[in-house]
């Protein structure tokens, strides 16, 4: 079967965040002057052949923990899409 | 003393040139090699420069580790080979897992290119002849991402074991620790954000990086632990 997964990588807590601490300063200037911890990270979508919504999820976390993402400083959460 | 020395280069490196001269211009023999080679021709030395491998794609470096050529430099450094990392060639180390952290963007996010004023921490390592602990030396940098990050108990580690190399003086990029080079656990691989290679000309504004680049020429290999 063929899956769509939907990765958010995101800065990891704890680790500083240089765009999502920039952003918090400049909302301000728009009047949002409540925003607070504002974070940046980013999405990757693909397409996975897999037997199973599990089994997608299991390929898609190894490719994560291996090169989508830097454990050092990033968090992922894995969301399979369909069907 | 070391006289043959690899430098490589990945689609979108752009420092190779520069390092291979300022190599060249102490005496080595520099040559390049290309990323995808799959031996390193019996070079004494590897230097991985700086530019954007596989244009920095997902992260910094983080393509880079793919190309053939890493794992036969993952096994020169494993078996004590010297390797040194510039900028971007640091980058690629961290995330080939060959040196501890990763590089991200600046704290301040902006594009840093400017003289910097480094302190030179530790000798037992492959640039350690270079400099006596305590020297101040100008070396330029040239990065968008060169905040060191590492875990607490990685930063401590670094720190007993002597492979803290170089920090800033005056942190330009919110560097965990000012660092702005390490060392591995044998010191026989060197990751570090500064330009030593545009560092050998009083005209270009230092020599300070003249030293670096000699002491790595006359390094050997080290016995691994």
């Amino acid at each position: 079967m063929r899956f769509e997964a939907k990765i958010e990588v995101s800065p990891r807590a704890g680790i500083a965040n240089p765009e999502g601490a920039t952003i918090e300063r400049a909302l301000p200037a728009l009047g949002f002057d409540t925003a607070r911890d504002v974070r940046v990270g980013k999405i990757i979508r693909l397409e996975i052949e897999a037997d199973s919504a599990d089994a997608a999820t299991a390929i898609v976390e190894d490719m994560c923990g291996r090169f989508l993402s830097n454990p050092v400083i990033e968090d992922t959460t894995v969301e399979i899409l369909n069907p | 003393m070391t006289q043959r020395v690899g430098v490589v280069r990945f689609p979108g490196t752009n420092c190779e040139f520069d390092t291979v001269d300022a190599l060249n211009a102490l005496g080595g023999h520099a040559e390049v090699l290309w990323h995808s080679d799959t031996d390193l021709g019996g070079v004494d030395a590897v230097v991985i420069p700086g530019g954007f491998a596989h244009g920095d794609y997902l992260r910094c470096g983080a393509i880079a580790q793919f190309s053939p050529i890493m794992k036969v430099i993952t096994t020169f450094a494993r078996d004590g080979g010297p390797v040194l990392g510039i900028c971007n060639g640091f980058q690629v180390l961290t995330e080939a897992g060959i040196l501890p952290g990763v590089l991200q963007k600046n704290a301040g996010l902006k594009f840093l290119c400017c003289m910097q004023q480094i302190e030179f921490m530790s000798t037992s390592n492959i640039v350690g002849t270079g400099a006596s602990t305590g020297d101040l030396l100008n070396i330029p940098i040239n990065h968008f991402e060169g905040n060191y990050v590492c875990s607490e108990r990685t930063l401590k580690q670094l720190e007993e074991q002597n492979r803290i190399v170089f920090r800033y003086m005056d942190n330009p990029n919110g560097s965990m620790g000012n660092i702005a080079g390490i060392s591995n656990e044998d010191g026989n691989v060197v990751g570090m954000m500064p330009h030593p290679e545009r560092a050998t000309s009083t005209m270009l504004g230092s020599d300070d990086g003249t030293p670096l680049l000699r002491s790595l020429l006359n390094a050997g290999p080290v016995a691994a632990s």
